[in-house]
């Protein structure tokens, strides 16, 4: 997948707060969750950026945020220069056409009561201007047989469809309006292992005939990997590493990254004695209560007392080739079994 | 990862033991897939709506077309023979004579019409009102829902015999409309918190997420995607009080304060005949057979509707 | 195999010779509206002291009806168990009438399932639902029975077990939560557990502390264990041995070097080949054309033959019985040699 050219997307600084409220008739604000506390990111053209992490992380409140479905509390989301973080009305319906989503459940992301070729043909019905009326059938159909399905189906209701079926029509839906930009929440993790290959496939073919940029967000490291080409690592919603799918993978900085990946099974018994096992301690905190300094501090084997007064920013630490948010950030390769023990 | 039909918590979900695969055509597929269809197709085989279904068209062409089953017009007062006053069934009279020595079977016959008549009328209505503003009030959520909440609770505190008796008092003349309107708006809360409450489910669903990414409207996403799928219980809700509303108008009509003389009510034909019961017993029999059946019917329907409509058997 | 004969509960101890828990040739059907779904065809399988078994498969595969086959918890109808054995011991369950089982289910043979949110009761705390165990088995006193849980929730590593004791499950993250359930299922030193897909449902980190934390339980007091899974990253950190299951049928059995290194049936070599890596970044997913069977409608012969790229007559013809490959292996393909030898069909 090569990933050339501009940004398309640019994320500043997003944050989003959830307030805790307290009082029916006259709420006072006892409090916020702090779901997404300053992420920033590029994303270019015909790449994919895979983003990782686990729950409360933030990843998928930070899909909402791109979507345009949550307002940011503050920070910016610019899709081609055009800001979209606050943008109303014709302008963001607009901006809509670039930038689409595929969701995690294929069994309640579609309309029971529409008909597939009513629910692919819906953002025209949206979005006048993208085709004629004549038009639609033809594409509704046209873009059924891209995902790989049968063009005769058009009349048929989603439940009489498999989840990998209907996870296809999602994303049938999501390429209606020829976006560049696809927000991917977890499409693959509700579908059975056998199916999941069948989709990550189709995905990448899209993403190279369509030249489309994905963002994939996920919890499971194997697919990301697969998937990505650059990657960032969320932790109770900031982002504590990003770099090339190479670089977090083989060479993690971030100590969380360290234990994320060590914590993934390898279905590979041969190595099993021999891949070194970092076990994290304890829950992670909450984000409505976050730690100050260093969020993963009250994990961390290598927190100092620095790591308590002050947040790492994301930058590239020394002896590192990328970008992580630790004082005391080291590569250490964890996923590989080690040689001679 | 599982059978499940909706994965609890957004990952995956328990798996689902043995039930057959989402997404496999069932070996005789009715036309119509949807859900609508399929919920029919299930109706037209269950014995308890074939039965209810029976049941109400036959009273239902007794209230529309009643010179079909007696050439006897009870609104004319010629009809009636004091001198034949409460006599037994008969070859003349088939369910004997009330008080008046009206024809008793005739009459029954006629009051149909105003029982379904306000059965309903009085479902379409509260339907009609309390399913809008359910629909707005779950849909836009803040003030207005909370007032509508407020308001609508202060509705259920009301008794509703007394709350019926206090409204029909204010209107003073008794007939169908005043009825309906009584009973109305004393039951429109209920449709109410039933479609604002299936609004909220399925406003929080994915595919109402993917609309708005989509850059649906506000009207696109209620009426296209919320209403379809938020409507079933109330269609169940709204079929099943059909034969409530039939029995709240003959007790209203029995204590004097719904339907009057000379509108016929099966209501108003029993407490006619109460304090003669003894020497008559049809004269009360009759019509509440006849009421009793009705009532039931409907029950039995919305039961069925209610049945065939339940996602979780789908 | 030995044909049992009058029941009885199982006997304390191992008999000469058997193992701690065999699956014989189980077959569950659940009648349903739509016709006969046949969930199990025929499954065997079988567990020894302080082994752990995987058992693999997706949606459909019957993997988790044959666990609950086990421990009893079908319902009954729509379910029912046609032919087959469960011997435990030696003493065939499904023979034993119900009061036996009961005293069985959860003292000899203990379950944990994917989501302890919803298996444990809201209502009560936890240290109530963890001391229920002794309460009701051993007739254990409250304080008593209090007093276990606490110890209970201690190996377990629960933080801080004493003050937690009194709270309630809602109180506790999906880890913890799982590791009470983990302490409510070993409280009465089962011999066997089954933990059907104990993790799904959990992040990453807390998997890896989970699946240790059952490790380090098992080791501790031979417990023979049973995981039901579709992962086969956590099947390679954890097994002995695995049961592939496809369509309601086992289609290999081997040690775990064995199935990883060179499997000897379609699906499983598809399956393995299917499953991105952390460790690889490969060009493209291998991925098994078609979708899972329809239990109301299984293709005829094999069922995994729509799906097969080694796929020849026979196949559609004839279903494959489990062909004995080694002393340790068995597969259900006809064409199980080429399999092995890596020749793609």
């Amino acid at each position: 997948m090569a990933a050339a050219g501009e940004p398309i997307l640019e994320v500043r600084d997003l944050v989003k707060h959830f307030p805790l409220t307290q009082g029916i008739v006259l709420r006072r604000q006892v409090g916020a969750i702090k779901a997404v506390d300053g992420v920033s990111f590029d994303l270019r053209r015909g790449e994919t950026l895979g983003i990782v992490g686990e729950s409360g992380c933030g990843k998928s409140t930070l899909a909402k945020l791109l979507m345009a479905l949550e307002r940011p509390t503050s920070g910016s989301v610019r899709i081609n220069g055009h800001q979209i973080a606050d943008a109303k009305g014709r302008e963001l319906k607009r901006a809509r056409r670039n930038i689409q989503m595929v969701m995690q459940d294929p069994y309640t992301s579609l309309n029971p009561r529409m008909t597939v070729g009513d629910i692919i043909g819906e953002p025209f019905e949206i979005h006048r201007e993208v085709a004629p009326r004549g038009d639609r059938r033809r594409r509704v159909q046209e873009l059924l047989e891209v995902v790989g399905l049968d063009p005769g189906h058009v009349n048929r209701y989603p439940h009489q469809f498999s989840g990998g079926q209907r996870q296809r029509i999602g994303i049938a839906r999501g390429l209606a309006l020829q976006p560049e930009i696809i927000v991917c929440d977890e499409p693959v993790s509700a579908l059975d292992v056998s199916i999941q290959a069948q989709v990550v496939n189709l995905l990448e073919r899209l993403q190279d005939e369509f030249g489309l940029a994905y963002v994939f967000i996920a919890h499971d490291l194997s697919v990301v990997r697969h998937i990505s080409d650059r990657v960032g690592v969320m932790y109770l919603g900031k982002m504590v590493e990003s770099g090339k799918d190479t670089e977090i993978y083989d060479r993690p900085a971030h100590p969380y990254t360290q234990a994320l990946l060590s914590a993934v099974p390898v279905p590979d018994p041969e190595g099993r004695e021999r891949r070194e096992r970092i076990i994290l301690r304890g829950d992670p905190p909450s984000p409505a209560n976050p730690p100050s300094g260093c969020r993963f501090r009250t994990r961390c084997w290598k927190a100092e007392e620095i790591c308590a007064v002050e947040e790492p920013p994301l930058r590239v630490r020394p002896g590192t080739a990328h970008a992580s948010a630790c004082h005391f950030a080291e590569t250490h390769d964890v996923i590989h079994a080690r040689e001679g023990v | 990862m599982s059978d499940t039909l909706v994965p609890a918590g957004g990952k995956t979900g328990r798996p689902k033991h043995g039930k057959p695969r989402r997404g496999t055509r069932r070996a005789k597929a009715p036309k119509d897939a949807s859900l609508w269809g399929d919920a029919w197709y299930d109706l037209r085989r269950r014995p308890l709506f074939v039965g209810a279904s029976f049941l109400i068209t036959v009273l239902v062409v007794m209230a529309v077309f009643p010179s079909l089953f007696t050439s006897v017009n009870p609104f004319d007062a010629r009809s009636c023979e004091l001198a034949d006053a409460r006599l037994g069934m008969s070859e003349a009279h088939w369910f004997g004579t009330d008080n008046l020595g009206c024809d008793i079977y005739a009459r029954t016959v006629h009051g149909a019409r105003n029982s379904i008549v306000v059965g309903l009328a009085t479902t379409v209505v509260t339907a009609l009102v309390g399913g809008l503003l359910g629909l707005f009030a779950g849909f836009r959520g803040g003030a207005l829902d909370t007032l509508l909440s407020r308001i609508t609770e202060i509705f259920f505190a009301i008794p509703s015999i007394l709350g019926a008796l206090l409204i029909l008092a204010v209107f003073r003349t008794g007939n169908v409309w005043t009825v309906m309107l009584a009973l109305a708006v004393l039951t429109w809360p209920m449709t109410y918190r039933i479609m604002r409450a299936a609004v909220i489910t399925a406003k929080n669903q994915d595919y109402v997420l993917a609309a708005r990414a989509l850059g649906a409207s506000a009207w696109r996403i209620m009426f296209r995607h919320i209403l379809p799928n938020a409507i079933a219980s109330v269609i169940v809700v709204a079929t099943i009080n059909l034969g409530y509303f039939i029995a709240a108008e003959a007790g209203l009509s029995f204590l004097g304060v719904g339907l009057r003389s000379p509108d016929i009510s099966w209501g108003l034909m029993i407490s006619d005949a109460r304090e003669r019961f003894l020497e008559a017993p049809w004269a009360l029999l009759f019509p509440a057979l006849f009421l009793s059946l009705t009532v039931l019917a409907f029950i039995m329907l919305g039961d069925a509707v209610r049945d065939a409509l339940d996602p979780k058997l789908r | 195999m030995k044909r049992t004969s009058a029941p009885t509960v199982p006997p304390e101890e191992a008999p000469d010779g058997e193992p701690l828990l065999v699956v014989d040739d189980l077959h569950v059907e659940f009648v349903t509206r739509q016709g006969v779904v046949k969930a199990v065809n025929g499954v065997s399988y079988s567990l020894n002291p302080g082994e752990t078994l995987a058992v693999l498969g997706e949606s459909g595969s019957g993997k988790s009806v044959t666990a609950q086959a086990i421990m009893g918890i079908l319902d009954s109808p729509p379910a029912r168990v046609p032919r087959g054995e469960i011997r435990f011991w030696g003493t065939n369950l499904l023979a034993l009438p119900e009061e036996a089982r009961t005293r069985v289910r959860g003292r000899r043979i203990a379950m944990i399932f994917q989501d302890a949110l919803s298996a444990l009761n809201p209502v009560f705390t936890v240290g109530d639902q963890i001391g229920e165990m002794f309460r009701v088995h051993r007739g254990a006193s409250r304080r008593d029975a209090t007093k276990k849980a606490i110890e209970l929730m201690d190996r377990v590593r629960i933080p801080a077990a004493r003050q937690r004791v009194h709270d309630y499950p809602h109180q506790f993250s999906g880890g913890m939560r799982q590791r009470i359930m983990i302490a409510m299922s070993i409280a009465l030193d089962p011999q066997v557990l089954i933990a059907d897909e104990p993790t799904t449902a959990l992040d990453v980190t807390v998997q890896a502390q989970i699946m240790e934390l059952l490790g380090e339980l098992r080791r501790e007091s031979e417990m023979g264990l049973i995981l039901i899974t579709h992962d086969l990253g956590v099947v390679a950190d954890v097994a002995d041995k695995i049961a592939v299951m496809y369509g309601g049928r086992i289609v290999e059995n081997a040690l775990v070097h064995d199935i990883y290194r060179r499997p000897a049936h379609p699906y499983t070599k598809g399956l393995l080949a299917s499953i991105p890596r952390v460790d690889q970044k490969g060009r493209e997913l291998y991925a098994i054309k078609g979708m899972p069977p329809n239990l109301l409608d299984m293709p005829t012969g094999c069922a995994f033959h729509p799906r097969c790229s080694y796929r020849q007559d026979d196949c559609v013809v004839e279903a494959p019985p489990l062909y004995e490959i080694g002393p340790t292996r068995a597969g259900a393909c006809h064409h199980w040699r080429e399999v092995l030898d890596g020749s793609r069909g």
